[in-house]
């Protein structure tokens, strides 16, 4: 029987519905997602199945559903709270970085906030720069809290149906451009660990780390890769909080050069924690320094093809292995 | 209320009241001892950090949680030990929790601002000016959803009136009629600033605009509190949706213990004129002796009672260890 295949966003519906039949105490709120299904129609059909008490629609109030969020959290729900645009997450930083981040460990363990964000990243839509940033890296910096970057429609119901039962505040970031790629995901219930991370390609000359967007850039880059000689590995992190140093540290010593790949900004970002994970784990394997790449430091611009430049692509990382390997 | 059970006999009525009362007091006198420790463990730099005192405020505090169910929640704000004490914390673990001891409700993690007990429905204090009301919120909206019952109640400050979520939230709660209780404790200042500095139109009808239930009390009359928040509760409790309560009620010392020199933002004046004309023990208790409650003598034992009780707590927090360093990762997650 072939295996079948879903879209990235049924499979977010698919991890949410199962888990809302599962357990009567799992609900969403955020704007438009009722009868609307979120502009991205990722939720579409989970009103009708689970009613109006379960999928709430809310104001234009993102501190305010969020805080929400937290204290349902703590008293018995776990709340799958959706912000529409990761840009956002801005306005519920309180929220997330001073309350439900804290709260178990302030409290000496007493309080829980079982709770899960989810919400997008990634340009490339010509949103702009208040719609295309992937501020991933804010989330991770902060103890307390997990972030979840799935990059593959397998792994986004895998990892979702974990992040919502998990039993602290998860960020669940969505790549927006991801949402029709397709790819096998079972129809049972299945987990993916956070903090495990997936080795989407074995490789020998060179390892491509890279989360959520920059997956398919960095598995379209070994494609080419691999014709000119060159073998590939790509090492997906899953999660960026927890962090699986073991798989990527064991796969730079193995290949002994590396490509870090994010699309948040590269200065203090998510590639500058790996490179430095990298660094430390695996210097005197490496054969030369480990390659950040990541989105460019300005703001998203809106001009087609000003917008293209601001983000690694399979040319640009291919172009990065080469030299990277002497293979110019 | 019901009509159709026969109606208590007039003394167990008044057997009842005079404990209420009586009780009432107690939880006040308590609150004041506790806060009276707090002053001299700060001042003898016994006790890390900073210690907000809510002495003066104690009728809001005690007259709300007095109207509350032990499984109904609150959340409290930087200055929360009255709020802690008022919904049934002991001091001994509150005080080893001021000076960071194992024994502390947060396990000496939290600290004065912090303390959390989910024993008594204490969701925590929270050092973010506003920042529970979310929590509050969602408190109220998961009681709703699961059909427990319980009601919530958010304590803050005038000063958090400045917040924006907190309208984000009072938007949500009275859509949802949720059964949450937003009460404004207004002492008067926001840390070293007059609120009418800060605060256009109205307290209460900021909250009014969204057609919240709201009312006014006067902070210091402990019986009056009691009596709206017990008819807010209640109607919280029926479904009816929140409300917002403002306490007008003041704030004797600085915004913290090392706010020594006031002058520059209220006169000695005005602060001699709450504690000897609006003093909310004196006052209740002149009440309890007129009603024939209680004489000078009794409300003098309560005094003593809590006063010994706190020393006590005192020495608990002081004698008891610290936690293990090892512990300094621990419930980073669940």
């Amino acid at each position: 029987m072939p295996e079948r295949e879903l879209t990235f966003a049924q499979a977010v519906r698919e991890a949410l519905a199962e888990e809302m039949r599962r357990d009567s105490s799992v609900c969403i709120f955020g704007e438009d997602v009722a009868e609307a299904g979120t502009p991205f129609k990722v939720l579409s059909g989970l009103v009708e199945e689970f009613g109006a008490q379960r999928v709430l629609d809310t104001p234009i109030s993102e501190a305010g559903f969020t805080g929400i969020g937290v204290g349902a959290a703590m008293t018995g729900l776990r709340p799958v709270v959706d912000i529409m645009f990761g840009d956002f997450l801005t306005l519920t930083m309180d929220q997330m970085v001073n309350q439900a981040a804290k709260a178990h460990y302030m409290s000496g363990g007493h309080w829980k906030v079982p709770m899960v964000i989810r919400t997008t990243l990634g340009a490339t839509r010509r949103s702009a720069a208040q719609h295309s940033q992937s501020l991933h890296a804010w989330f991770s910096h902060v103890p307390g809290l997990k972030v979840v970057l799935p990059s593959t429609p397998y792994d986004a119901k895998g990892l979702l149906k974990t992040a919502i039962r998990d039993e602290n505040p998860v960020i669940f970031f969505e790549d927006k451009m991801m949402y029709k790629l397709k790819g096998p995901v079972p129809a049972e219930d299945y987990t993916i660990p956070l903090g495990v991370a997936d080795v989407k390609r074995k490789g020998d000359d060179i390892t491509l780390v890279a989360t959520s967007s920059m997956v398919q850039v960095a598995l379209g880059a070994a494609n080419i890769l691999e014709r000119e000689g060159i073998s590939a590995e790509v090492v997906d992190p899953r999660t960026t909080w927890p962090l699986d140093e073991k798989t990527i540290i064991e796969s730079a010593k193995k290949t002994s050069r590396v490509i870090v790949l994010d699309e948040g900004y590269g200065r203090y970002g998510v590639t500058a924690e790996l490179a430095a994970v990298i660094a430390e784990g695996a210097f005197y394997d490496l054969d030369a320094p480990v390659k950040r790449m990541g989105a460019m430091h300005v703001p998203i611009p809106f001009s087609p093809p000003l917008e293209d430049v601001t983000v690694p692509t399979e040319e640009t990382v291919t172009e990065a292995a080469r030299r990277l390997c002497n293979k110019t | 209320m019901s009509t159709v059970t026969s109606k208590p006999e007039a003394s167990r009525d008044a057997v009842s009241a005079k404990d209420k009362w009586l009780r009432a007091y107690r939880q006040m006198v308590r609150i004041r001892h506790f806060e009276e420790q707090v002053n001299e463990l700060y001042t003898r730099a016994l006790m890390p950090g900073l210690a907000h005192l809510y002495s003066g405020e104690e009728a809001v505090a005690v007259g709300i949680c007095e109207a509350l169910r032990v499984d109904d929640y609150i959340t409290s704000t930087h200055r929360g030990h009255g709020h802690c004490l008022a919904k049934g914390a002991s001091p001994d673990r509150m005080f080893a929790e001021l000076l960071g001891k194992e024994a502390g409700y947060c396990r000496g993690k939290g600290g004065s601002m912090h303390i959390a007990d989910p024993a008594t429905g204490n969701l925590g204090a929270n050092a973010i000016v506003g920042g529970s009301v979310g929590i509050a919120t969602g408190a109220a909206f998961a009681s709703k959803r699961l059909g427990n019952n319980r009601v919530a109640v958010c304590f803050f400050g005038e000063g958090a009136l400045g917040q924006g979520s907190l309208y984000e939230v009072m938007n949500l709660a009275q859509l949802w009629k949720l059964p949450v209780i937003y009460v404004c404790e207004n002492n008067l200042y926001n840390e070293y600033t007059h609120f009418s500095e800060t605060t256009a139109g109205t307290i209460v009808g900021r909250a009014a605009a969204f057609g919240i239930e709201t009312a006014v009390v006067d902070g210091q009359d402990v019986r009056a509190v009691n009596a709206i928040a017990t008819r807010l509760v209640q109607r919280a409790r029926a479904g009816e949706g929140p409300a917002f309560l403002q306490a007008d009620t003041y704030r004797y010392g600085g915004h913290h213990v090392g706010d020594i020199n006031r002058e520059y933002y209220r006169a000695k004046s005005e602060e001699q004129h709450w504690k000897t004309e609006r003093d909310p023990i004196k006052l209740h208790g002149s009440w309890l002796i007129e009603q024939e409650h209680a004489d000078t003598s009794a409300l003098e034992g309560i005094a003593t009672e809590a006063r010994t009780e706190m020393e006590s707590a005192v020495k608990f927090a002081i004698e008891a260890p610290y936690p293990s360093i090892d512990q300094v990762d621990e419930d980073v997650y669940a």
